[in-house]
């Protein structure tokens, strides 16, 4: 069991954050690796990123999106609440050293892994600039946040509605084109990562993306989460997930990532009839 | 002939059946397959034991349950006493009953077997077991005053769980680490339902908590903490982390949709219960067609969880002949009367692909040469004689190897060159004092009884260790 200590909507209606006791856990997290959590007796198990790690406070921090059935019941948990389960830290941690500029660049909820990440770069003396997008300004998340810990934040959104208009790429080749870019950390969606790898490799800058594919145990016994690398299976929650994006067959990763569309469909459907409410009561 | 067999002439040459079953109706459903003796077969059953002087069979067992013993108490109907014998040596009766290789272990060695079916002792274990668990009163264990010495167990499978209740028994403060959200290992996400109700593992484990063990789930050594550090905080540490790292054959199409991993497709269904989904949330694909790459015990399984998750065909796909097959004769047996399809002499060289969703797996045909160094004739390819195997489901049950978690983290223990870690047979010692290691991690995927007569061993040796007898001496790669 873990408690939910403290709950915030962070974009509606559909975004939280949430603060989790969990000590054990704090004091060996680091950035970059993730949680599986299993809300109850009949839940899934699913992996979700540490948006943040206190460990003189022992909590860490998720956020999550709702994006279907265990995710919608996840934010609708409120302060209080305790977690069936959960079992972390999981994965390897991003590797952080001082190389001089680093860009991250992050998309939909990856905008939250990449706090702590960002954090310790800025700590290990790089200058960092934070590179983020959405649609349209009212759906961005943690750009204050970002903004403490980078030396620079660079907002994109696709109507303009602030800063660059355009799609993330487009910020970040501008970035790129300084030419003092040691390396690119991107975490979000497949196909974002995908072209921000495009983009990068014409730059020839190093680029560390984290893999999201469907995971099961996420300690390296059942395979759900292969990915392939340089031609090469590997599972992504022992052995990642952070990997060279230039070396992601991405097509693989966002295939593998639909195998069970109409399953998630069904459960998601079934769920939302149950509980006609849901966005709005959480 | 021995006097004993002299003195029961009329011994019926048959063991008594078991009622099954119908083979039709449990393929579609998940209950258990075997339904277990009544009192009267049981009786009948246990009459066949002709109570050998000095009785092979136990020689057999890996545990040396005292065999004679206790089909002696079954034969004086008095089931507690039986019951009470099996558990002298074996902590999990309702499993082994069910599960072990009797056929290769106790009943191998039964002397009425020389000349006639060997007595069913595996159906007598389980029937014991059942009779306790919807009768008895389960024996709460004898527990030593507390040595004040505290043991960490990595893994809750069948040798950590023996090796907790043992050293629980002597008098040891005992905390056992599961990575998963229940204990119980294998017994629990692979091998399904109708084959060993998740209820006996579930009652198994319950009599550790008795016993005042506590299991930690959620708990990944080498993640939230490392032997190192567990060794700071306890005296002693046994390693079971069993043998779950899934084996792909390195085959083109083998990450598509559709191809499964044996331990994914099986924890899926038997951890978190898919064959109820949407009751329960995590989903699992059933195709039309599913072909099972693998012959052992973990290939039938999936197979005939394929075919009861509604598949219409359900195939085995096996490099060598039937007569090779590594899983027991039974679950040939029992998948045979349900309607698996044994493509035999077959070896996968692709899977084919349609839109990302495998689509057939193209095979050849093997024939078999010279033996090789398992002493089993060689398969080998038969030129030009490629077909297609119509699949939709691909299910990968070719063997796991090492979790290089717990190894990989831990200083000055030392491995074997496929990742498994170097223990002493008999004591379970490593390289390192203090830490012990046992079953699957040890051996590569075994049997149950094998994982648990380690975790035994293991944990006599390390109430030596602990109560001060001379320091033990750790092993050293060959
Ligand atoms: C390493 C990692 C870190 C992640 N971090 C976060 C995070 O910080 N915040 C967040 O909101 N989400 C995160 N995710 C994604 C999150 O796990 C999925 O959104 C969640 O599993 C969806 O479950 P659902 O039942 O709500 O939706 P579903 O209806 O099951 O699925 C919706 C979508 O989520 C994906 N998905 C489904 N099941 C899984 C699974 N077991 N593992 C991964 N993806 C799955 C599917 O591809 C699908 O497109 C992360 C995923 C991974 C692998
Ligand atoms: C599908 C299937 C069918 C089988 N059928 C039979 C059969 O009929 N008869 C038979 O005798 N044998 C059978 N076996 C083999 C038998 O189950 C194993 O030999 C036995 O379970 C090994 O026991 P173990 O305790 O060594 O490991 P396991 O049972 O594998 O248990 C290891 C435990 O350690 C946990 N763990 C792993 N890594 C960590 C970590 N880093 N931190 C914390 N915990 C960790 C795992 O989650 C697991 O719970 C079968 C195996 C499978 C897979
Ligand atoms: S534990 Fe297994 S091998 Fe030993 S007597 Fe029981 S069934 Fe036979
Ligand atoms: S089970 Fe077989 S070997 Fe064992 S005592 Fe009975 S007859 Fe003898
Ligand atoms: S999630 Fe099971 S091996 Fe990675």
């Amino acid at each position: 069991m873990a408690k939910i200590l403290e709950k915030r909507l962070i974009r509606p209606p559909d975004v939280f954050y949430f603060k989790i006791d969990a000590p054990q856990i704090s004091r060996k997290a680091q950035p970059g690796q993730f949680v599986i959590i299993r809300l109850h007796d009949h839940g899934e198990r699913i992996p979700l990123s540490l948006a943040d790690i206190d460990p003189d406070e022992g909590t860490i921090s998720l956020i999550v999106m709702a994006v279907g059935k265990t995710s919608a019941e996840f934010v609708r948990m409120k302060a209080g609440d305790e977690i069936s389960d959960l079992c972390g830290p999981l994965g390897q941690p991003t590797h952080i050293e001082k190389l001089g500029k680093v860009i991250v660049i992050g998309g939909g909820f990856g905008v939250a892994p990449l706090f702590p990440i960002a954090r310790a770069f800025k700590a290990a003396g790089n200058k960092v600039v934070c590179v983020m997008g959405a649609r349209s300004a009212d759906l961005l998340i943690y750009e204050k946040e970002m903004g403490e810990v980078c030396d620079e934040v660079l907002v994109t959104t696709d109507d303009g509605s602030k800063g660059v208009k355009g799609v993330v790429t487009v910020a970040l080749e501008q970035e790129l084109e300084k030419g003092d870019t040691n390396l690119v950390v991107a975490v979000g969606p497949a196909i974002m990562m995908k072209f921000v790898c495009l983009t990068t490799k014409n730059f020839g800058v190093k680029t560390m993306v984290s893999l999201n594919p469907i995971m099961v145990d996420g300690s390296g016994m059942c395979g759900a989460c292969r990915v392939s690398v340089g031609g090469e299976t590997r599972f992504a929650c022992t052995d990642g997930p952070d990997f060279d994006g230039h070396l992601v067959d991405w097509d693989l990763l966002m295939s593998r990532q639909k195998m069970y569309l109409g399953e998630e469909k069904e459960s998601f459907e079934a769920w939302k009839a149950r509980h006609p409410d849901i966005l709005t009561e959480a | 002939m021995t006097d004993e067999e002299r003195k029961k002439p009329k011994l019926i040459p048959n063991r008594t059946p078991i009622p099954e079953q119908d083979p039709k109706e449990r393929g579609k459903n998940f209950n258990e397959v075997s339904l277990g003796y009544s009192v009267e077969q049981a009786l009948l059953e246990a009459e066949r034991c002709i109570g050998c002087a000095r009785p092979p069979c136990v020689k057999g067992c890996p545990v040396n349950v005292p065999i004679k013993d206790f089909i002696a108490y079954i034969q004086a109907q008095d089931f507690q006493s039986a019951i009470n014998k099996i558990k002298e040596t074996n902590i999990l009766p309702a499993v082994c009953g069910r599960v072990c290789p009797q056929e290769d272990q106790c009943e191998k060695a039964c002397v009425v077997g020389k000349k006639f079916e060997p007595v069913a002792i595996g159906r007598l274990e389980r029937f014991a077991a059942d009779w306790e668990r919807e009768h008895g009163h389960r024996l709460k264990p004898k527990i030593a005053p507390s040595t004040g010495k505290k043991v960490a167990i990595i893994g809750s499978g069948p040798s950590g769980v023996t090796c907790a209740s043992d050293l629980a028994q002597l008098g040891h403060q005992v905390t056992i680490f599961e990575a998963l959200h229940e204990p119980g290992g294998v017994l629990l996400y692979g091998i399904p339902e109708f084959r060993l109700p998740k209820k006996m593992v579930a009652g198994e484990i319950a009599g550790l908590a008795d016993m005042g063990v506590v299991i930690r789930t959620n708990s990944v050594v080498g993640k939230l903490m490392t032997v190192d550090e567990l060794m700071e905080e306890y005296d002693a540490c046994y390693i079971a982390t069993g043998a779950g790292l899934p084996n792909f054959m390195g085959i083109e199409g083998e990450n598509l949709n559709g191809v499964y991993s044996a331990n994914e497709f099986l924890t899926r269904t038997n951890l978190m219960k898919a064959y109820t989904f949407p009751e329960y949330d995590t989903p699992i694909k059933v195709g039309d067609r599913v072909a099972v790459v693998g012959g052992g015990n973990v290939a039938m399984d999936s197979v005939r969880t394929a075919l009861r998750l509604g598949a219409k065909e359900a195939t085995i796909i096996y490099r060598r002949s039937e007569t090779e097959l590594p899983a027991r004769g039974e679950e040939v047996h029992h998948a045979k009367e349900e309607g698996i399809r044994f493509e035999m002499l077959t070896s996968p060289i692709r899977i084919v692909g349609e839109d990302g969703w495998a689509k057939a797996i193209e095979c050849v045909k093997m024939e078999l040469g010279e033996p090789d160094d398992s002493g089993r004739r060689r398969p080998v390819p038969i030129a030009g004689s490629e077909f297609e195997v119509p699949a939709d489901i691909v299910i990968m049950a070719i063997g796991t190897g090492a979790n290089p978690l717990v190894p990989r983290s831990t200083r000055d223990l030392e491995l074997t060159q496929r990742g498994y870690i170097i223990a002493d047979e008999e004591t379970g010692r490593t390289s390192r004092p203090g830490v012990y290691a046992g079953g699957d991690i040890v051996t590569g995927s075994a049997t149950v009884i094998l994982a648990m007569g380690a975790g035994r061993k293991a944990a006599n040796d390390i109430h030596k260790y602990l109560m001060g007898e001379p320091e033990p001496e750790t092993v050293q790669k060959a």
